[in-house]
């Protein structure tokens, strides 16, 4: 470890203890916008972990997402809480590698096709599954507070950074970035593609699969149309894509404008949140590629000519 | 048994139209077009404005709807698609910029519409009497809209095969690099069967509309299913396209009929996951080498 890589360490741990510090100050309205900035920080940093360096866009985060509350709301009467976000957890690790051993010895596009209808996939069958069962919507009254869950989620963001840093330091990582600049390279240098590509793929649907068990109790009642909303998926890659897949940090550097964005676009003109999404996909593709990073990068690397 | 046969190939028949739109578009253009739906959907609220508004039949807005779509989608593809064909360095990157910007059109399409016509559900009632086929009976319009949309396939599947138009759009669609070595103009043959897939499908959603209740944000599920049938029949392989799309009509009206209809998706993944597992070159494809 180098002098650099303590002092980023040391950097991230003093941001997430600021953050968790945030309940004391306020528990009402900023709370809850906090508390939606870090499940979507969460979501998008697990997203970009593996379609950073893969560029296998991933629409599945909705599945997953619902997976997990599922596991909450069926869960929550008989399990001891903390056990649910590490079922979902592994039951999202299944999922996903389900979905990967299909999908990704394949082209980027089936991948993109199949994750697209995956959470609607889902959402069928377990309403039709609820239908012959005779069960409609879930309560889910705990005595969990918004407070609890924001902690749970700031926890959980260490975890994925945390991991984050290391996988980008390990065989898998470097594996991983090869396969993203030449797939067909990464194969004659005896890299597992399929293998590499499927493990990252589980540790993102693992991560969101358990931000759902988390906030299952925020949404208080759960039906199938709501928890497998496939919008979410969408909002993750965009936030992902705006702030950047190329830094660790990136995904954060898009969540925070995205989200305050939408909560007022979402207050003001209802109806408008999918003209800001599509819009802000054409801004990713046509003014911003890279997203927030790769203008950072740009504006720092003049800067650095100029310096010269 | 028969009675789901034959609703089934109506079905499929309308569902090959829209895919063979998209197979224009993606085969030919390379441009994997997830606004597909929306022009789906577009053609469709086209037809219910005039049927409402003037009594004009859906048939006859066919004449508007399709030079409209075609207009609009080359217009798409010349200022916005063309630039990210240039700037990419590879079939991947183009892949990724075509997904990024094509669900971003999605997205501002389904705004659009939503905010001009709300968000609700709409459908109109043409041609609902019953006809009588082999003992059974089907609703007019399903079949009508069968006739038609087999009528357009055969005139392009005709034009493809027998015409210098057609000739050189397979061209491209075989291999874009070899085919500007034989004088073809790529740019203006993509943008055209990028202009025509959508003209297609445009047309698939006007006639669908006449069965169907469309609402502004289900074009995502049609994306879907004719991306499932493009796959399925193989990329660039009308025939393929076809034989894929009716055994997906056939397969979601039996899910339906006979398990549950709110299935319909999964009937489609079963067949997408059966493609991807032993075929996924599609069903008349070779095996790459």
């Amino acid at each position: 470890m180098s002098a650099t890589d303590v002092r980023n360490l040391g950097l991230a741990a003093l941001a997430l203890g600021i953050a968790a510090l945030l309940p004391l100050y306020d528990t009402g309205y900023i709370l809850s916008i906090a508390t939606t900035m870090a499940m979507f920080t969460v979501l998008a940093t697990s997203w970009a972990l593996f379609s950073g360096p893969t560029h296998y866009i991933s629409l599945a985060t909705a599945a997953f997402f619902g997976l997990g509350t599922f596991v909450t709301g069926l869960g929550f009467q008989t399990l001891p809480f903390w056990t649910l976000p590490l079922i979902a957890a592994g039951l999202g690790a299944i999922l996903a590698a389900l979905v990967g051993m299909v999908t990704l010895r394949l082209s980027g596009v089936y991948f993109v096709i199949f994750t697209l209808g995956l959470a609607e996939l889902v959402r069928q069958i377990v309403t039709w599954v609820q239908n012959r069962t005779g069960q409609r919507g879930m309560y889910v009254l705990t005595s969990i507070t918004e407070r609890d869950i924001y902690w749970q989620l700031i926890g959980l963001a260490a975890v994925v950074f945390l991991a984050g840093w290391l996988i980008a330091r390990s065989r898998l990582g470097f594996a991983l970035r090869i396969i993203g600049n030449d797939e067909t390279v990464a194969k004659h240098a005896g890299i597992n593609t399929a293998l590499a590509k499927v493990l990252l793929f589980m540790v993102s649907g693992a991560v969101a699969a358990c931000v759902g068990a988390m906030l299952a109790p925020r949404y208080i009642y759960i039906e199938p149309s709501t928890a497998f909303a496939p919008l979410l998926s969408f909002q993750v890659v965009i936030m992902a894509l705006l702030g950047g897949t190329g830094r660790l940090w990136g995904p954060l550097a898009g969540v925070i404008p995205f989200t305050l964005l939408w909560e007022f676009i979402s207050r003001n003109a209802p109806n408008q949140t999918l003209l800001l999404l599509g819009l802000a996909f054409l801004l990713i593709v046509y003014v911003l590629p890279g997203g927030f990073v790769g203008l950072y990068e740009r504006v720092q690397r003049r800067y650095r000519m100029e310096g010269r | 048994m028969f009675f789901i046969l034959i609703t089934g190939l109506l079905l499929g028949g309308t569902y090959a139209l829209i895919a063979m739109g998209l197979n224009l578009q993606y085969g030919v253009a390379r441009i994997m077009n997830l606004a597909n739906g929306e022009m789906l959907v577009a053609g469709g609220f086209a037809a219910f404005w005039v049927y409402t508004a003037g009594q004009v039949s859906p048939i006859a807005a066919l004449l508007v709807v399709a030079p409209v779509a075609f207009g609009v989608n080359w217009l798409i593809y010349t200022l916005m698609l063309r630039p990210l064909v240039r700037r990419a360095k590879s079939r991947g990157a183009l892949e990724v910029d075509s997904i990024l910007a094509t669900f971003g059109l999605s997205f501002v399409f389904v705004g659009v519409m939503s905010w001009l016509f709300g968000g609700g559900y709409f459908n109109y009632s043409y041609l609902a009497q019953r006809v009588d086929i082999f003992g059974s009976s089907y609703g007019q319009n399903r079949v009508v809209a069968f006739s038609i949309a087999s009528l357009i396939a055969a005139g392009l599947w005709i034009w493809l095969s027998y015409t210098r138009a057609g000739l050189r759009m397979r061209a491209v669609a075989v291999d874009p690099d070899s085919a500007r070595l034989v004088g073809i103009d790529v740019p203006a043959v993509s943008a055209l069967a990028f202009g025509l897939g959508a003209a297609v499908t445009a047309s698939g959603g006007a006639l669908i509309s006449m069965f169907f209740t469309l609402d502004a944000s289900v074009g995502i599920l049609f994306t879907m299913k004719a991306l499932i049938i493009v796959i399925m029949g193989g990329v660039g392989d009308i025939r393929g396209t076809i034989v894929a799309a009716l055994i997906l009509g056939i397969a979601e009206t039996f899910v339906a009929r006979v398990i549950d209809p709110g299935l319909t998706l999964a009937a489609a993944y079963v067949l997408f996951l059966g493609v991807l597992l032993f075929r996924p070159q599609g069903l008349f494809g070779k095996k790459p080498t």
